[in-house]
């Protein structure tokens, strides 16, 4: 335990001398949390769509009107023909081809069925998919115009009418659960990445051998890492927490004790997750790279952008053993539903599990001694 | 116990078809000032890391300070100091910060602590530097305050990686000066060098060529034998069988 005060001592000096995991501690929380939740929203806007009317009746007027008015959509061409649209899409200048048939309205009109066709560049998945939907809701807005007030009688197709509330966030304001997921991807960073870069440097530096012909014991080196990260990370959660309601006005629907036991729990075992990767690196750049090959998949299977009930089978398994995933779904609970302790008791379990096995690994790995 | 306060029977490491220390023996008395020579590469850094338990060996024995590097290398760590080739205080703490964490973590008393600080601020005329960050002195300065802080809690035996590498005569002597002390003290200090004048200071000196002792004895004797003036002539007459490149 003596020995555990001498080795705090001295990683906070160092921490507190090392100008850039400062400025990295208060400057990422801040960028962070401004920047992605209002450059990155969901909403597709300002889709380019090429318009080829080869029908060129009122109809087709009044549906090529109701496209370009939206939000959604910008008309950049109408070319004359569909070749031509194509080589348009092949020079990258729209996303979407809607292509209006010759003799259109009146095959409407007669007939009651008429097609038209939509092409979508599906390069830009996200794009294209809502693209069509977009494209298709207007086209069956544009139908009900056409045809105002249905008769539902004698083999008329009855409308339904669907209603929709969001609960806990009614109005889907994006920056309601992105940014307490960002607050999950933060502590994770500060956890994972500054403490594993850290170790490595006292390798490259030589000092760690210097360290390890001292009898210090395992654990007093281990904790004395970790404590000071762990502080860091529930230092920068809550710097997080105030830019969230500065900027954002949010703030937690539950308990602040929520959010810190849990932030408290998973740091240790991000930690864990961040001394494992420096007993498998030498250098600083190794453990950059291997960091940051982590910290993608943790980041993309978290559910912070993509939900994971939305993923593959196979993917949501592999999502179930991502530490991030449950601090992500738990910060989002706290700050929008308000959930409470009780409540998330089987993730506060899992993430023990996951605290303990990360630490074993690593202080398994970790040698004073190389065989 | 046996008298000797380093002992090396057979030891041999390998690293996977290179056998980098390859079946030493060795005994060095305590208080003794023992120069382990050899060129680069040729195995002298592997052995001392099995010494002071960095690195296990592949097979043979070896004991130091009463204690089997095997089998009780922790030990041992408390009872030896070592300076690593690589400067290794930690260059954003000061001088007296470094003395403070080093002594703190060899379990000397707060008072102890203090003591040696300024005992050793005193000795190494650090009066005015000593709370500077260590990455502003001169090298000369970082490798005796290294010397100093490896040696703060008066160990058996000193392990001393090519201390005086890269530093002008002037130092090399001063920290010949600290090792004559120290070893006057009882300190056995076991240190390689490239610099053959500096093994005429030793009392025994080891010759090492690919990984094996070559020859061991008194630097006079050595020369003796060999029917030359100096142990640089021996070394050179040795080193020219190597087979190894050096690193």
């Amino acid at each position: 335990m003596r020995n555990l005060i001498y080795i705090l001592q001295k990683e906070f000096l160092l921490i507190f001398r090392d100008r850039t995991i400062l400025r990295l501690i208060f400057i990422m929380p801040v960028m962070q949390l401004l920047l992605i939740p209002l450059a990155a929203d969901y909403e597709v806007k300002h889709i380019s769509i090429a318009v080829v009317d080869q029908d060129h009746s009122s109809e087709s007027q009044r549906l090529v009107q109701k496209v370009g008015a939206s939000n959604y959509f910008r008309i950049v061409a109408t070319p004359a023909d569909y070749a031509e649209a194509t080589r348009l899409v092949e020079a990258g200048r729209t996303d979407l081809i809607l292509t209006i048939p010759p003799h259109f309205s009146r095959v409407l009109a007669t007939t009651g069925h008429a097609s038209l066709q939509l092409a979508a560049d599906a390069v830009n998945g996200v794009r294209a998919g809502l693209g069509t939907t977009y494209a298709l809701a207007m086209v069956r807005e544009f139908q009900s115009e056409l045809h105002p007030s249905p008769k539902l009688a004698g083999g008329g197709v009855p409308l339904i009418e669907v209603t929709t509330a969001s609960w806990y966030n009614p109005h889907v304001y994006y920056p309601a659960f992105m940014v307490p997921g960002l607050l999950a991807v933060l502590v994770t960073m500060v956890g994972a990445f500054l403490s594993s870069l850290n170790i490595v440097q006292e390798k490259e530096a030589g000092t760690i051998e210097q360290i390890n012909v001292t009898p210090i014991r395992k654990y007093e080196f281990v904790l004395g890492k970790l404590i000071p990260f762990w502080v860091l990370g529930l230092l920068s959660i809550t710097i997080g927490m105030v830019v969230a309601k500065l900027a954002f006005g949010l703030w937690p629907a539950g308990s602040f004790l929520t959010i810190y036991v849990f932030a408290a729990l998973y740091l240790v075992g991000v930690l864990g997750i961040g001394l494992f990767i420096s007993t498998l690196t030498d250098t600083q750049q190794q453990a950059t790279l291997l960091s940051f090959f982590i910290m993608m998949i943790f980041v993309l299977l978290s559910g912070l952008y993509t939900p994971i009930e939305s993923m593959p089978r196979w993917a949501q398994h592999i999502a179930a053993f991502n530490p991030p995933s449950y601090f992500v779904e738990v910060i989002r609970g706290v700050y929008i539903k308000g959930s409470t302790l009780r409540d998330l008791l089987p993730t506060l379990i899992r993430l023990a599990g996951f605290a303990l096995v990360f630490n074993t690994l690593a202080v398994w790995s970790y040698r004073k001694r190389s065989s | 116990m046996s008298e000797w306060v380093i002992e090396a029977e057979q030891l041999t490491r390998r690293f996977g078809d290179f056998t980098a220390v390859d079946n030493i023996s060795l005994q060095v008395a305590p208080g003794e000032i023992f120069g382990f020579l050899g060129a680069n590469g040729a195995g002298k850094t592997t052995a001392m890391r099995i010494f002071c338990g960095l690195l296990e060996p592949t097979s043979g024995r070896a004991r130091v300070a009463g204690f089997d590097a095997m089998s009780e290398a922790e030990k041992i760590k408390q009872q030896i100091g070592y300076m690593s080739q690589k400067f290794s205080l930690y260059g954003k703490l000061t001088v007296k910060e470094n003395i403070r964490f080093f002594a703190g973590i060899y379990g000397l008393s707060r008072r102890e602590l203090k003591e040696k600080s300024a005992e050793i601020v005193d000795r190494l005329g650090l009066a005015s530097s000593a709370d500077k960050q260590v990455d502003e002195l001169p090298l000369g300065w970082k490798q005796r305050i290294s010397f100093a802080v490896a040696t703060v809690h008066k160990p058996k035996v000193v392990f001393l990686d090519e201390p005086t590498g890269g530093v002008d005569p002037i130092v090399r002597r001063q920290f010949w000066d600290m090792i004559y002390e120290s070893a006057a003290s009882g300190m056995t200090v076991f240190v390689t060098t490239h610099y053959m004048d500096e093994a005429e200071y030793c009392d025994r000196i080891s010759i090492m060529v690919d990984g094996a002792i070559a020859v061991m004895g008194k630097p006079a004797e050595l020369c003796a034998q060999h029917g030359v003036a100096t142990i640089e002539d021996v070394f050179v007459s040795l080193a020219r069988k190597a087979t190894r490149q050096g690193d």
